[in-house]
């Protein structure tokens, strides 16, 4: 699943974040993924001693809702990871559980690298009291929190890491190993075309081996042409059917909790929709969009039934509004491309459609809707109007 | 006067013998924009024939502005190139680099943005539409027959908004309306472009579109207040937008703001900014300003 509408970002799963740090030299501990207990059974055989059996969700606060336990032994990683494996925490479901070898920690740090998109470059923080809830650290004692920019052009050798780390005031026996550590993390920051990479805990082994225990990475999906293997990486398994459909035909959809089918193009237009829909939707008793779906600047007639499909087959959806604006593309090729999308679509319309069009030739693209006499097709003048129109379809 | 373009901008396009550079590059003529090259390594020499106005094609930036004094370039080269395509433009010190492609790594942005910086090129986008100074130039793949010349500014994330406003507001008209992208990195912002209106005579009152994320409206707000003496007037998109759920905590410490379009729109309307709840209504706003 990504996640944004203008920018498309990839969360990683903490298993996933592990391994990808792991292969660029960042030290973590030994473990593994499992989907059933038997797996969770092997893997910590393999380790040999006491591991913890995480919940791998993408969201916080798992260890309160029963996501994390530590179990003594094979047979007991296997009892744990059955106990996890299905849990719904805050409406995530889990599917995988890591098992990694436990660590007693003698300390805890916080290090990450992020855009910093105000400032238009990359931010490096850095603690030495990590662990924590890093937000509230950065409230109560903004001093704990070291913020360092990161050129974009040079990037992180070891004298900015070592600044990095000074800055935040890293106790000297650790000086070193989180300054390697800092080199490494941005070279997954770097080559990985990473948005966020946050080590929380970023712990000291009482051996004094400093690891990262937990880990956050966001990639930047408008990199993966530069990048085979990130592909594989995305949640395939938890994505919404529709959203899955809908990004087979390469359709910017996301599924909402509404009755409104949406349909327009431009992300700005569409988002501006779904507003103008949930305002309308309180006067028909909180009638609100179903879903985000921009069909991009030339809107033509396949694209068209194509996203029609997609929302057609919402089984939430009670009305559909299609927004466009002809600008590049003008209304009456945009008319043509709904009323041959219905035909395209034939028995499998059966929902009430308001149609809103502006811009280049609408009186030309009315007409050609007039013309035609859908049953189903309402062409409303104004956006309000249209908005209003079908929200009481829907409610 | 109108902002960044004047009826004597020389235009050259980046990628101009590809089929979205060829076809915006036809409708840049088409409006009367001076597009005086495009620039191709491979195609140097050749030149390309839109409906009879010959366009020559050269290797590089550079030798384009020797050859016709060119000072905008509007690139549409794709996403993997992108990135030194800006580059060989700033490097080559054009006044006005306007980036349409769409799908450029933030990476990279941010890349060509520090490369930028001390350096004489402002980049528009990426991830935009462009600008137009209606009758005069038309960088970019905004239409033009949406509206005309007049007397209003307007600055937006979005595409699909600058054009419905446009179109609205058809009859009183436009200096200038700049499409800056809504990329988490882009290059000139509403605050450039409100420095500028406040700054052009020409403009007499400015619209300002915004949507969630970031918090460059809030930026924009704390500017208005302090800098801008003409009426603005203001849309927020995505009051029930999908952004997802940010992981990790790192995002939230670092903009210190919310980001949601409510924060947005309480930070203009302090600002003294008239927001309006649709576009429709925040093109009747500004008719009420226009109208005194």
């Amino acid at each position: 699943m990504t996640r944004g509408i203008r920018c498309r970002l990839v969360d990683l799963f903490e298993y996933q974040a592990r391994d990808v740090l792991a292969s660029h030299g960042v030290p973590v501990l030994p473990g593994g993924v499992a989907e059933t207990p038997e797996q969770a059974e092997a893997i910590a055989r393999e380790i040999g001693q006491t591991v913890v059996v995480k919940a791998q969700v993408k969201t916080g606060g798992r260890g309160k809702a029963g996501g994390v336990k530590l179990a003594g032994d094979p047979a007991e990683a296997r009892a744990r990871a059955e106990d996890i494996l299905g849990l719904d925490i805050k409406g995530h479901l889990t599917r995988k559980v890591m098992v990694a070898q436990a660590s007693d920690i003698a300390e805890e740090y916080y290090f990450s690298y992020l855009l910093d998109r105000s400032n238009r470059t990359f931010l490096a923080m850095a603690s030495k009291e990590g662990g924590m809830d890093i937000e509230q650290l950065a409230v109560e004692r903004p001093e704990a929190l070291a913020r360092v920019p990161v050129d974009a052009s040079r990037g992180v050798d070891e004298a900015t890491a070592a600044e990095i780390v000074d800055a935040a005031g890293f106790p000297a026996e650790v000086r070193d190993q989180v300054v390697a550590i800092a080199v490494r993390l941005w070279e997954v920051f770097a080559q990985e075309d990473a948005t966020l990479v946050e080590v929380n805990p970023l712990a000291k082994a009482p051996d004094g081996t400093v690891l990262a225990l937990d880990a956050k990475v966001t990639l930047d999906d408008n990199a993966r042409f530069r990048h085979e293997g990130h592909a594989a990486l995305e949640d395939s398994a938890s994505a919404d059917p529709l959203e899955a459909a809908a990004k087979e035909k390469d359709l910017n959809y996301v599924k909402l909790e509404g009755e409104v089918g949406i349909i327009g193009n431009g992300a700005g237009l569409v988002m501006s929709t779904l507003d103008v829909v949930a305002y309308a939707g309180e006067e028909f008793g909180g009638v609100k969009p179903a879903n985000f779906l921009d069909i991009g600047g030339g809107a033509s007639a396949q694209v068209m039934a194509d996203g029609l499909n997609i929302i057609l087959g919402d089984p939430a959806v009670t009305s559909v509004f299609v927004n466009v604006f002809g600008g590049i593309t003008a209304c009456d090729e945009v008319a043509n491309g709904i009323v041959q999308a219905l035909e395209i679509l034939g028995d499998q319309a059966t929902k009430p459609l308001v149609v809103r069009l502006d811009g280049n030739n609408v009186e030309e693209g009315r007409r050609i809707l007039d013309d035609a006499a859908h049953p189903l097709v309402t062409v409303v003048d104004t956006m309000d109007g249209a908005a209003r129109r079908a929200a009481e379809l829907a409610g | 006067m109108s902002i960044f373009l004047t009826e004597n901008s020389k235009v050259i396009v980046q990628g101009m013998t590809g089929s979205e550079g060829r076809k915006h590059t036809q409708r840049m003529l088409a409006s009367g924009t001076a597009v005086v090259g495009g620039v191709n390594p491979r195609k140097a020499g050749e030149s390309v024939d839109f409906d009879g106005a010959s366009v020559p094609v050269f290797g590089t930036v550079a030798e384009a502005m020797k050859e016709t004094g060119a000072d905008v370039s509007v690139l549409f080269v794709p996403p993997p190139f992108a990135k030194d395509a800006v580059i060989e433009a700033v490097d080559a010190q054009i006044g006005l680099a306007v980036v349409i492609t769409e799908g450029i790594p933030v990476h990279d942005s941010t890349s060509f943005w520090a490369h930028a910086q001390g350096g004489s090129t402002r980049i528009i986008g990426p991830n935009c539409p462009g600008l137009i100074s209606p009758g005069r130039s038309n960088a970019g793949i905004i239409p033009a027959n949406i509206t005309q010349a007049g007397r209003i500014g307007l600055v937006s994330k979005s595409g699909t908004l600058t054009y419905q406003m446009m179109y609205e507001l058809r009859d009183i008209g436009f200096s200038t309306a700049v499409g800056i992208g809504g990329d988490p990195v882009i290059g000139t912002t509403h605050i450039d472009c409100l420095q500028a209106f406040q700054d052009d005579p020409e403009t007499e009152a400015i619209v300002m579109i915004g949507e969630i994320g970031g918090d460059a409206e809030e930026r924009a707000a704390d500017f208005i207040r302090d800098n801008v003496t003409k009426p603005v007037v203001g849309y927020v998109a995505g009051f029930t937008a999908p952004e997802g759920k940010t992981m990790g905590h790192a995002g939230a410490i670092v903009s210190g703001s919310a980001g949601t379009a409510q924060a947005k729109k309480e930070a203009l309307e302090a600002a003294g900014v008239r927001v309006g709840k649709t576009p429709s209504e925040t093109a009747r706003l500004m008719r009420e300003v226009v109208a005194g």
